[in-house]
């Protein structure tokens, strides 16, 4: 998240030394002067809320994939010679032979716990599978979301401030197009002209992995931030159009607000004018989406995880899919979606920070 | 009155913060490629390493990920591969024609009863900690199969048929039976070392991946593992055959396969296959390619029509819904007459693959069948037409219609995610439509379902065969139904007929490899005629290599095979290194990087005279106000 969108941000209206307050909303009273007690029954409920979806998530996800017409055991066999008693015995093993409901309330009572079951193809713990697997994607697609966080909020602060101009429809149509690219696509158009190289352009990045498996030490996060360039590349390429639009349509709102008008008026410079006034009302739109992306860092990029085979926890939720691995996909799904509702209420209870008039 | 605010030239510092900020990130990833150790353009572990110290890597680009380490746990293809350059079997196939061979045994010969088999196990072959491989090892590990259902899970099915297995002497091993099998040459079971494996409490959780070097005796030894990357395997220079000629093999995860496509034209991987195969498109856009090899050998595996012949329990209790008009051989017959093979091996696997006709792949010469002239179906419309007019299938205005006034429509199970199903559904629709014959092609992700619960007429059907054919000649037994309606068994499609059983018994029981070869052709003869599995082909094993790294590699069978999933270790363990200095390093390896930093220092020259060009003109903009 950048400085600007930091709770300051409404407060800063104030202590500008720049000049009087904006005439512009919000203009409810800030969080100082806010009723504590409502607020904090405004984030209690909020916290209930999330924990009634949690367990509406927990429930349905055993349901749900158990909607998919497969035979687990079958499909981890298949294709190798397996007597009919190893194939019961697998099935004893993973409790598939008994009743669904017996095996619904162990797996509640067990996700109670924190205890999401072994992984039926990997003989291991599902959290685990989950907390190998994590670490890799937080850094991809962590590093991503910070990239694509910053250059859809500057590119579409730039572009807005500059609406109608030859970069604000060049930058608008290139985000867009990017934006409807297909991320795989894109990927594999990137490793065969930067890794595989062509014509000119050498080949200077790996083709995928997170490591080469030789380097220790410093060369390892080198070798790591080498790897990593061509998928950061994809997920920024992609993901900061969405920011952009937000940001670019929200300032251009603002933009024929009064309160602008008015700084101007006073004689402020244009820069400050944009910086202090225009973009900290903007901003609410693009932290919004910001958190609602935020809660999808955790559940990866299945598609650019496979393409430049990352080991995340998109991929591992790929290879669950594909048995269906039950006690694997229910424990990423709850992880996904507890991440989620996470960054969600994370958001909202925030919100009031940044925009009095919400939670009052 | 709304007055937009008019298009300006920014502002200094937030900008500037923001892209110093941007910038260093940028530069940050972009620096980490020209940074020295990092390796560049043909990033290659193999040649890394080749650079550090000498040593040789062949680094094969794998789609699958590693189930478990553990060789009684792993079901993968990968899995089960690496088991078998981890730990050596009791026997090996030989890679010209597949016939058993000594493993950890040196004879292995059965008593006159048939009952009771003794295996000499050679007494030269060690542990990687340096203990002796013995008999007592194998009898441990078969009778840790026998007796522990955790540990049965990858390989409980060749130890059903065992009564006792014991280790008389260190060189000794016999393993009594209860009933005859002549399978036992072909017992796939890695041997573990009963000093290291005798400590493991839960073998249904152990998967061997926590302390490396592996203990093992096969020709490779495994040093090092991480999930969903690669796993790494060190040359066993004590193996009895010989040790390996390259120093280490990688197998590196791609779960992309136009990205390991990639790797291999880079030269970041000397080897890429299949799953199974390379698609047409990647083999052709390989094949003019410097250094690259396309490999094709004949597969093995069989693409075949399977009928629905009514589903039944073992106790004959009848369920599903197939179509009656398939129980009448004529129609199965007439239905496979109508497929034009040739077509489908030439559009649909454009040339990747060979005409089927027997059960048994060609490529395991000792059980390949094939029909005699009168017996052969080849392709003949009107001959199909005339044995559905014989069935009592007769045209009535453009459709097929039986004796109870009904047309003759069918279904077809197609896997959704198998594009060949899809092309030979449309080719079999079309067929089959000038017959007059309706088909509905049913694709599904996981067609499992219909087919226990019996809910088909046809369906698109497929297996990778064994040296030893018995698991798949098996799937078509009585005792292959299922006890319960609609729960998965081992049966392929509910076949069950005692002509095909009893030479199956007769196979398991007769240790003379001719007569046993003799019975199989039998049962594939039986099957042919019946016309419940008819073979459309046997697909081509297509992949390819880097001949700067690899410079020979034993195909299996020897005489132009495929070189990934073979039974034994023959092409990781025979594979030579191509001469040091190959063309990949020179070609874009070290030569990129002066490019590389070039490039990446026009870039920052020119980003930051831009940045002094704008902020120069930023500041008069601001003088102006």
């Amino acid at each position: 998240m950048t400085a600007d969108s930091t709770p300051a941000l409404v407060r800063q209206a104030d202590a500008d030394t720049d000049g009087p307050a904006p005439a512009g909303p919000p203009a409810g009273r800030g969080p100082r002067a806010r009723n504590t007690k409502a607020y904090l029954k405004y984030v209690a409920a909020k916290i209930v809320g999330a924990a009634v979806s949690l367990f509406a998530v927990l429930v349905t996800s055993f349901f749900l994939f158990r909607l998919i017409p497969s035979d687990p055991v079958k499909q981890m066999t298949g294709g190798r010679p397996v007597s009919a008693q190893q194939l019961d015995s697998l099935r004893h093993q993973f409790g598939l032979d008994q009743p669904m409901w017996q095996q619904f309330t162990s797996y509640v009572g067990d996700a109670l716990t924190g205890d999401f079951g072994t992984s039926f193809q990997f003989h291991a713990p599902v959290m685990d599978k989950i907390t190998e697997a994590l670490p890799a994607t937080l850094l991809l697609t962590g590093t991503a979301y910070l990239l694509y966080s910053a250059l859809g909020i500057w590119l579409g602060t730039r572009t807005a401030w500059r609406n109608g101009s030859m970069s604000d429809r060049f930058n608008t149509a290139l985000a867009l197009t990017l934006y409807s690219v297909p991320s795989f696509w894109l990927g594999l158009l990137l490793i065969i002209v930067f890794s595989v190289g062509i014509g000119p352009i050498p080949g200077m990045f790996p083709t995928g992995g997170l490591e080469s498996g030789t380097e220790t030490g410093f060369a390892y996060v080198l070798d790591v931030a080498h790897h990593m360039v061509l998928p950061v590349i994809t997920l920024v390429a992609v993901g900061y159009a969405q920011t952009l639009l937000v940001m670019r349509s929200s300032l251009l709102d603002e933009m024929g607000s009064d309160y602008l008008t008015t700084a101007r008026a006073k004689g402020l410079r244009d820069d400050t004018v944009r910086r202090k006034h225009a973009v900290p009302n903007a901003m609410l739109p693009a932290f919004t989406l910001m958190f609602v992306n935020l809660g999808q860092v955790v559940a990866g990029q299945i598609l650019v995880e496979t393409v430049f085979s990352w080991p995340g926890l998109g991929g591992l939720f790929y290879q669950g899919l594909s048995v269906p691995d039950l006690p694997l996909v229910q424990g990423l799904f709850f992880v996904f979606a507890t991440a989620v509702i996470l960054a969600n209420t994370l958001a909202d209870v925030l919100y009031p920070l940044l925009d009095p008039r919400v939670g009052r | 009155m709304v007055e937009r605010v008019p298009p300006h030239a920014a502002q200094p510092r937030s900008r500037l913060r923001i892209l110093l900020a941007s910038g260093a990130a940028a530069l940050g990833l972009a620096a980490a490629s020209v940074v020295p150790g990092v390796p560049l353009g043909a990033a290659a572990p193999q040649q890394a390493q080749a650079a550090d110290s000498g040593r040789t890597t062949l680094t094969v680009a794998v789609a699958q990920s590693v189930d478990s380490l553990s060789p009684f746990l792993a079901q993968k293809l990968l899995s089960t591969s690496v088991s078998r350059l981890m730990y050596d079997f009791l026997t090996n196939y030989d890679a010209k024609d597949n016939h058993a061979i000594p493993g950890l045994a040196t004879k292995w010969e059965p008593s006159a009863d048939k009952l009771t088999w003794t295996y000499t196990i050679r007494s030269n072959s060690k542990w990687s900690d340096g203990q002796q491989a013995t008999a007592e090892d194998a009898a441990w590990t078969f009778n840790k199969l026998m007796t522990d259902e955790g540990a049965a899970q990858a390989n409980g099915n060749f130890v059903t048929n065992f009564k006792k297995v014991t280790a008389p002497s260190p060189t000794k091993l016999v393993i009594e039976l209860k009933e005859p099998q002549a399978t036992m040459a072909a017992l796939d079971v890695p041997i573990v070392p009963k000093h290291v494996w005798e400590k493991v409490g839960d073998f249904s959780k152990f998967n061997n991946d926590t302390k490396f070097p592996i203990v093992g005796n096969g020709p490779f030894i495994l040093s090092d593992y991480k999930v969903d990357q690669y796993v790494k395997l060190t040359a066993n220079k004590d193996f009895w055959r010989g040790s390996p000629k390259f120093d280490e093999v990688v197998f590196k995860t791609y779960k992309d396969q136009d990205a390991a496509v990639a790797a291999l034209r880079k030269g970041e991987v000397s080897f890429v296959a299949g799953s199974p195969a390379l698609t047409p498109a990647q083999a052709a856009s390989l094949k003019g390619e410097k250094n690259v090899k396309v490999n094709e050998g004949p597969g093995r595996r069989f693409f075949a029509l399977a009928t629905n012949p009514g589903a039944q329990t073992k106790d004959g209790k009848k369920f599903g819904n197939g179509n009656k008009a398939l129980l009448d051989q004529k129609v199965r017959q007439a239905l496979f007459l109508s497929i034009d093979r040739k077509t489908i091996i030439d559009k649909v696997f454009q040339g990747h693959a060979v005409e089927g006709q027997g059960y048994i792949p060609p490529r395991f010469s000792a059980y390949y069948w094939q029909p005699s002239g009168s017996q052969s179906l080849a392709y003949d419309p009107a001959k199909a037409a005339q044995l559905l007019d014989q069935a009592g299938y007769r045209l009535k205005g453009d459709q097929r219609v039986g004796k109870d006034g009904k047309p003759l429509d069918l279904r077809i199970l197609c896997h959704a995610t198998d594009p060949n199903d899809k092309a030979i559904g449309k080719y079999l629709k079309e067929w089959w439509g000038k017959l007059g014959i309706g088909l509905k092609v049913d694709c599904l992700d996981d067609v499992s379902v219909p087919w226990y619960a019996g809910e088909y007429d046809l369906a698109f059907d497929g297996w990778s065969v064994n040296p030893d054919p018995d698991f798949v000649l098996g799937i078509h037994t009585c005792a292959a139904l299922p006890t319960k309606a609609k729960a998965s068994a081992s049966t392929d499609n509910f076949i069950c007929d005692k002509t095909y059983d009893d030479l199956y018994k007769k196979q398991l029981a007769e240790y003379d490899p001719a007569k046993r070869a003799d019975i199989v052709k039998q049962m594939q003869s039986w099957m042919y005629d019946s016309g419940y599995m008819n073979v459309i082909a046997y697909p081509n094993a297509v992949e390819a290599y880097r001949t700067d790294q690899i410079k020979s590699i034993t195909t299996m069978p020897e005489a132009a095979g495929n070189i990934y999933g073979q039974d034994g270790y023959w092409s990781w363990w025979s594979a030579v290194p191509a001469g040091s200095g190959g063309d990949a390093d020179s070609d874009s390896g070290s030569g990129s990087t002066g490019v590389v930093i070039g490039i990446v220092v026009v870039v920052v020259v020119l980003a930051g005279g831009g940045f002094l060009v704008m902020r120069r003109r930023r500041t008069t903009s601001d003088d102006r106000e």
